[in-house]
């Protein structure tokens, strides 16, 4: 039974001065992606078919690779961005939830890298 | 961790059938009971009322209730006019105040439950402990640096009329204990009612405080818990808009920094 009084446990450790960067980043990417998801389908539907050559070509116009490295950096970053909230909403026990917290931003991390990885490889013809 | 099923002494089970009362038109209320004293579940009492004799709101029914049928009945209750909050409850499945929601509104029988997630006191009465806290954690009262004037603090009619929508919360709680953000996070989530509240001082002109309020507010708890479900301004027996208010501050958090 605690004895601390209600308005204590509500101020708690104090504002953290922080969130609005989160909050409008995710605003951002999203919008971004808007953009970019859109041309991400057309792309696909362009090389629906197509063999490995075509495709490397394709990624070697330099504006079509940028806008692919853009979508993977927007979309990685907004995922991160969105699964960490659904995580704080719903994870409370305090150990898992900065367990799962760091595993979400390395699963990010490595999606990303692993995707650019694989775009600059394709577009410099490998 | 979110949670999905009650506890087990939670788990509300079938309660007592009352006698029903004499007269033709008896409409049917379920009522959430729990009794700390007696250490079992919470269980649904079923009640009948004649409407011929009865007021025309809910609460009305209860009063008749409590009065004629079961003085055990407990709930808060006091103007019956909808601008003290007491008797805010579940009703029918949403939350509202028992004296503005009429008895003709509900089809069926009429379920009433305690207002969600919330400790239960007993019956109908929820622990507003932690609501009040908060509420006096953004410390909703005029604050002022300029010397004080020899009369009132004067403000505009035009930002007086900011106020409006706000200043008519009555801090009955059913927006905040509609929002599933507040059921997972409560005891860092500020909640519609009290971000509403904190909105009325933060646009109020004559307050000097903004910044420091804002700081206040700018945590990844506190306000942004806030997902937009609309719950509260769905709920809000008053017809206010909660989700806007939040939306405001958000705004103004963004504006301080570009």
């Amino acid at each position: 039974m605690s004895m601390q009084t209600p308005l204590n446990k509500v101020r708690g450790l104090g504002s953290a001065k922080s969130g609005t960067e989160h909050w409008w980043l995710q605003r951002v990417t999203g919008i971004a992606n808007l953009v970019l998801v859109v041309f991400f389908i057309f792309l696909i539907i362009s090389l629906v078919g197509k063999g490995h050559g075509e495709v490397s070509a394709t990624l070697g116009n330099p504006l079509v690779a940028i806008a692919m490295l853009a979508l993977i950096l927007s979309v990685t970053w907004h995922m991160c961005l969105g699964m960490q909230v659904i995580v704080e909403d719903y994870v409370q026990a305090e150990g898992w939830k900065i367990a799962i917290l760091l595993a979400n931003k390395f699963f990010c991390a490595a999606m990303a890298i692993a995707a650019i990885f694989a775009i600059l490889n394709l577009s410099f013809g490998a | 961790m979110v949670e999905f099923t009650l506890p087990k002494n939670s788990q509300v089970q079938p309660g007592k059938a009352w006698p029903k009362p004499d007269g033709k038109r008896l409409k049917e209320f379920r009522v959430y009971r729990w009794n700390p004293d007696d250490g079992s579940n919470p269980q649904l009492d079923t009640y009948h009322v004649d409407l011929d004799e009865c007021g025309p709101m809910i609460l009305d029914a209860i009063i008749k209730i409590k009065n004629e049928q079961d003085p055990t009945l407990t709930f808060r209750r006091s103007c019956r006019e909808g601008i003290c909050g007491s008797c805010a409850m579940n009703i029918d499945g949403t939350n509202t105040l028992a004296c503005t929601k009429g008895i003709d509104e509900v089809d069926g029988p009429v379920k009433i439950y305690p207002l969600p997630h919330m400790p239960v006191v007993k019956d109908l009465v929820p622990d507003m402990t932690r609501f009040y806290a908060q509420h006096r954690s953004i410390e909703p009262w005029l604050k002022t640096l300029s010397p004080q004037p020899t009369r009132e603090w004067a403000q505009s009619k035009d930002d007086r009329e900011k106020l409006d929508g706000l200043y008519e919360c009555i801090l009955c709680a059913c927006c905040s204990t509609s929002c599933p953000s507040y059921w997972w996070n409560g005891d860092r989530y500020l909640g519609p009612a009290i971000l509403l509240q904190a909105y009325r001082w933060l646009i109020d002109s004559r307050d000097e405080a903004t910044g420091e309020r804002l700081d206040n507010l700018e945590d990844p708890f506190r306000l942004y818990r806030c997902h937009t479900i609309m719950n509260c301004s769905k709920a809000c027996p008053k017809g206010l808009n909660p989700a806007k208010a939040i939306a405001e501050i958000k705004k103004m958090m963004v504006e301080r920094r570009v």
